[in-house]
């Protein structure tokens, strides 16, 4: 059954390819190669949404995509609910389910539409105004209630399960629009030899000449050129067409963002296909030919359904094959409306008037009309009309007053004139101009290498577009360095180009009306909202934009712009140019998150670093935790424990046998030259110049301000060799910090650095066993302690493979930190841990790790040190060489703030409640019983229970702390304060016999 | 997204490939251990941060890991010119000094 506002003979679509879909459930037809919106018009349907705030019944505005009313979800299935999707763009597909949106209980029945009759308490900056006082209110009372009722549309509530793909794409010359000039301009560029991109939005190129009936190019009808020119191009090896796709943001250097919509369209996507496609293009030069926007009639209740832009109508007609209405009025202040009226007229649809507001049009389409026996009504105005969920009539009055008469319709195109679309040549930072004459803004000074061409310049004629179009895109060939050769023959063409039109308010929506005549249908901005921000002191455009959230939103200008602009410079009594025009942002339209996250989500969200032996603990049972990108085994619990058991376990194991501990993830540099001690002593706190090799030294590193920024065990392989280990998490930095003063401030210095972090496997062995554990395995290298001393480091083989094998301490116990090339990190870990076996030893994760160290009162960087801290602060100064005249934060750490007294300091902490451990990151005062806000001395930068102390320890920054040894201080806890005592910091093995235990 | 031409890789390279370091042609005293509290001040801590036209250093970190200096354009996000460290600061006019 054929729709029935489908007129036979009419549009491009083949009648016999039908397609099934539902509205709001209902089951409809129409024809493949429509729109959601023509196939619902087809079947005479024009109320499909409510509006945002007073959920006033909507109908279609336009036939593309700056359509503000048509917004409908489209659920595909329960994943994939899409909502805000322009029923104008959104291609019919078999199966396509839409749902209207902002209403309830059903689109025809609102009850939300109650904010229309109480709209006088919803005028611009209503929110900012109403919701003041009481203060309490807005958190519980008024910010939930307007959450509830604000958006549009609902949120599908199940992750995407589309996937999203990105392309990175490099041009001569990238072309923007694919209309008669975009066309144009890209065969000329491809001609010369350029490499072209043209991206469209539509599924088929062609613009306006997919309405403009009379358009005639190269002696064939435009739509026809327009078809046969993509296929030209299609063919061309130089050049790629991109339907369907929009350039939605314009970037610095030329570098365009589009989105490609891939599967939208289809019934049945496979499943491999993307759902949209990110192309980032740099282009040498750009040719921006992005037409222009009919304006619609600012009048009283323009927002009912079936109230249309002219050029839509005449879409929906040429195109799609559908009538808007039966009996069509047109209300207009320029001439494209005609066509409309005279194309409808011919397809046999009753026009019943033209209303003109001016009062004496001329020319051959008003000719044309009349001899078609159509109305025309100059000088009068449409001041109001009837019918909610559809227009019924209009009333017609002439433009200064008098008796009114109202004449029946179905549907109102309305024209006031175009807009030319200077978006993306303004987010190109191009400064725009007002010409006087056409009033509207057109690019004027441009900031990057682009050109605007055709409707969107200004250049309203066909053949003249056209020949802009072609000299532009040869002249951007040429420029991008394509051989280029002389351009092509001049295109004949004859069209229906026009300009003209009105801004701002039509009679009956004047300063007087209390009427609603929209501007922003979107945001129901009217005009009356735009005077009365004026009237409350905006001056600025910006500030009217904000207050009234005019062309907000979607819209940025696409329909609302002119308009309100217009209103505003009029209440202010000043010219146009002198209010200014809101800034153009990206994206022209919605871009969905999809398209922007791409491929980055989930595991492919940030990378993921595995140690050499990350398999081994994972089948150990280790519980993992994420240190950076590292995943590092927190813990290796049996059967039974919980974190906790496990964690004391594993720390008794260590003191009493010993533990293997995968320190892979410390960050080494390898630091090798003639100079290289000379540059360690000027990066580092410490001496190394005496250091003998074979040895090693605990290093601190500052910044250039004096606090601390790494520290870690350097070992020194050779008098021109250094193996420096950094903090996990300071690798990357660290390495950054030292090329930077190698590159920069001591290029002078023969030093290579090379990072070898992800070369070297570590394996630490911990505790009074590890030289046994280690020595079955251990070839050339002698153990005894006075040939391999505590902080000592040897190469020579283990299991076979050559190693760097450190004599060093995390725990306090003595130790070995082996380290192995990578690729053998789990083989010697294996064998390591055999041999533990047989020495009771566990293997233990980074929670102990913690625990160990913080019993010797060992710092971490990061933790007990946060960007403020100075060796002083830290208990470090036997770190720093005294007689050293320069290192890197020399001078910064004799900053006078850096050396007064009373500065936080590191101090240990015991619970007087030994069984209580403190929060990490509480504060501490001094006199629990001041009044609030109390004064805050320090805070725990570190706290764990201690199995091996029997109690509590933690680490904390006090003020003045190591003056306050013995003291009693306060933690407040919002359940009770905490009462500690201030001790030293190591609360194991004072003495430190454990480290040749 | 910026294009940046390496001085040393001697290629205009996307900005990703790039991180930004800071003002250039600061030179850390030799002497620095004794430099008063306002000289230190005025070394560390005071930056220019004009509008229009800076002297800025920037890292191929992610490409061939060299420091060099550029001239960009703060207003327009343009680079005038990209040189290697330890050259001498290019004139640039309307630069401040």
């Amino acid at each position: 059954m054929t729709a029935p506002f489908r007129v036979a003979g009419k549009g491009r679509l083949t009648p016999a390819k039908v397609v099934r879909f539902t509205f709001d459930g209902e089951h409809y037809s129409g024809l493949e190669g429509d729109t959601l919106a023509s196939a619902l018009l087809a079947n005479g349907v024009h109320l499909v949404g409510r509006s945002f705030k007073y959920h006033r019944p909507r109908g279609f505005l336009s036939a593309g995509a700056e359509e503000p009313n048509a917004l409908v979800g489209i659920h595909r299935d329960a994943a994939r609910k899409t909502p805000n999707v322009r029923a104008t763009v959104q291609e019919l597909h078999d199966g396509l389910a839409a749902v209207s949106q902002n209403r309830w209980p059903s689109l025809k029945h609102d009850v939300g539409a109650v904010n229309d009759l109480a709209s006088p308490f919803f005028s611009a900056g209503f929110y900012y105004k109403t919701f003041m006082w009481p203060k309490a209110a807005w958190k519980h009372l008024y910010e939930p209630r307007i959450r509830e009722a604000a958006g549009l549309g609902v949120a599908p509530d199940q992750p995407d399960p589309d996937h999203y793909a990105a392309h990175y794409g490099h041009c001569d010359v990238l072309v923007l629009g694919g209309g008669a000039a975009g066309l144009a301009a890209a065969l000329a560029a491809a001609e010369a030899g350029a490499r072209v991109i043209l991206a469209d939005e539509q599924a088929e190129p062609g613009g306006a000449l997919r309405f403009e009936s009379g358009a005639v190019i190269d002696g064939r009808n435009g739509w026809d050129w327009a078809t046969a020119t993509v296929a030209r191009l299609r063919a061309m090896e130089n050049v790629r067409v991109l339907t369907r796709t929009t350039a939605f943001g314009y970037y610095a250097q030329n570098f365009v963002g589009l989105t490609e919509r891939v599967s939208d369209h289809l019934a049945a996507p496979l499943p491999d296909l993307p759902r949209e496609r990110l192309w980032q293009v740099r282009a040498k030069r750009v040719v921006i030919a992005s037409g222009a926007i009919e304006r619609h009639m600012v009048f009283p209740d323009n927002d009912r359904p079936g109230v249309m832009l002219a050029s839509a109508a005449r879409t929906y007609l040429n195109h799609y094959g559908v009538a808007v209405g039966r009996q069509v009025g047109v209300y207009t202040a320029n001439d494209s409306a005609y066509h409309a009226a005279i194309d409808l007229k011919k397809a046999g649809v009753d026009v019943v008037a033209i209303v003109d507001l001016r009062d004496n049009p001329q020319g051959p389409v008003v000719d044309e009309a009349r001899a078609l026996g159509i109305e025309i009504n100059a000088g009068r105005a449409v001041v109001g009309v009837a019918g909610k969920l559809r227009v019924s009539a209009m009333t017609v009055q002439p433009k200064n007053g008098g008796a009114s008469r109202s004449i029946a319709i179905d549907a109102l195109l309305t024209s006031a004139g175009w807009t030319p679309s200077v978006h993306l040549f303004s987010q190109s930072r191009g400064k725009v101009a007002f010409d006087d004459e056409t009033r509207r803004f057109l690019p004027g000074a441009y900031a990057q290498d682009c050109v605007s061409v055709g409707a969107c310049n200004g250049t309203d004629d066909l053949e003249a577009a056209l020949a802009e179009a072609a000299g532009a895109g040869h002249a951007a060939a040429k420029a991008a360095g394509a051989k280029a050769g002389r351009a092509g023959a001049k295109l004949k063409a004859s069209g229906e180009g026009w300009s003209g039109g009105m801004l701002g308010a039509a009679p009956g929506a004047g300063a007087d009306s209390k009427a609603k005549a929209f501007i922003d249908f979107q945001n129901d901005v009217t005009a009356k909202d735009i005077r009365q921000a004026v009237r409350e002191g905006m001056r600025s455009i910006e500030h009217v934009k904000r207050f009234t959230t005019n062309g907000m939103a979607t819209d940025q200008g696409k329909t609302s712009n002119m308009h309100g602009l217009a209103i505003a410079a009029e209440t202010l009594g000043k010219p146009i140019p002198e209010v200014g025009l809101t800034t153009f942002r990206a994206p022209y339209t919605p871009v969905t998150f999809g398209a922007i996250v791409n491929h980055a989500r989930g595991s492919l969200f940030d990378p993921t670093r595995r140690t050499p032996m990350h398999g081994w603990a994972e089948r150990h049972g280790a519980v993992f935790e994420d240190v950076g990108q590292w995943k590092r085994a927190w813990y290796f619990p049996k059967a039974g424990e919980d974190m906790h058991a496990a964690v004391d376990r594993e720390c008794v194991t260590v003191r009493q046998s010993a533990g293997i501990f995968d320190a892979s993830t410390l960050g080494k540099i390898e630091v090798v030259g003639p100079d290289a001690a000379a540059f360690m002593e000027l990066l580092y706190t410490n001496p190394w110049q005496k250091l003998e090799p074979g040895r090693c030294r605990y290093g601190i590193m500052l910044r250039e301000d004096g606090f601390i920024y790494d520290d870690g065990v350097v070992g020194r392989l050779a008098d021109d060799r250094f193996h420096v280990t950094t903090t996990t998490g300071g690798a990357a930095r660290v390495m950054n910090h030292m090329e930077d003063y190698l590159q920069t401030e001591f290029p002078h210095l023969k030093v290579y650095l090379t990072s070898i972090s992800e070369q070297w496997a570590v394996i630490a062995v911990q505790g009074p066993k590890s030289r046994e554990i280690i020595a079955p395995l251990v070839e050339g290298i002698d153990l005894s302690d006075a040939a391999m001393p505590h902080m000592s480091v040897r190469e020579g083989t283990i299991c076979g493979v050559p190693t760097r094998l450190f004599r060093m301490s995390f725990t306090g116990e003595r130790g070995f930190e082996i380290n192995v090339p990578a690729d053998y990190g789990q083989a010697v870990w294996e064998a390591v841990w055999a041999e533990g076996q047989k020495h009771g030893a566990c293997a233990y994760g980074t929670e102990a790790m913690h625990v160990l160290r913080a019993e010797k009162g060992y710092i971490i960087v990061g933790q007990e040190t946060d960007g403020t801290v100075t060796t002083n602060d830290a208990g470090l100064d036997w770190a720093v060489g005294k007689k050293k005249a320069d290192f890197v934060g020399i001078r910064g750490m004799m900053r006078p703030d850096l050396v007064a007294p009373g500065r936080k300091q590191l101090v240990g902490l015991r619970t007087k409640n030994p069984k209580v451990v403190l929060e990490e990151g509480a504060q501490i005062v001094a006199d629990p019983k001041q009044a609030v806000p109390m004064t805050m001395i320090g805070h725990v930068t570190s706290s764990y229970w201690s199995e091996n102390c029997g109690h509590s320890i933690a680490l904390a920054l006090v003020e003045g702390g190591r003056d306050r040894m013995g003291d009693t201080l306060y933690v407040p806890m919002p359940d009770g304060t905490i009462e500690v005592e201030v001790s030293g910091t190591v609360f194991f093995d004072e003495k430190g016999e454990r480290l040749n235990g | 997204m910026l294009l940046i031409r390496c001085p040393y890789c001697e290629e205009e390279r996307p900005e990703l490939e790039f991180r930004h370091a800071g003002e250039a042609h600061l030179v850390r005293p030799g002497n620095i251990a004794e430099m008063s509290d306002e000289d230190f001040e005025g070394f560390f801590f005071i930056r220019q941060n004009p509008k229009g036209l800076v002297y800025e250093r920037w890292r191929h970190v992610h490409g061939c890991a060299r420091f060099f200096n550029a001239v960009r354009d703060t207003v327009s996000d343009k680079f005038v010119t990209t040189y290697k460290a330890g050259e001498k600061k290019p004139v640039i006019k309307g630069a401040a000094e």
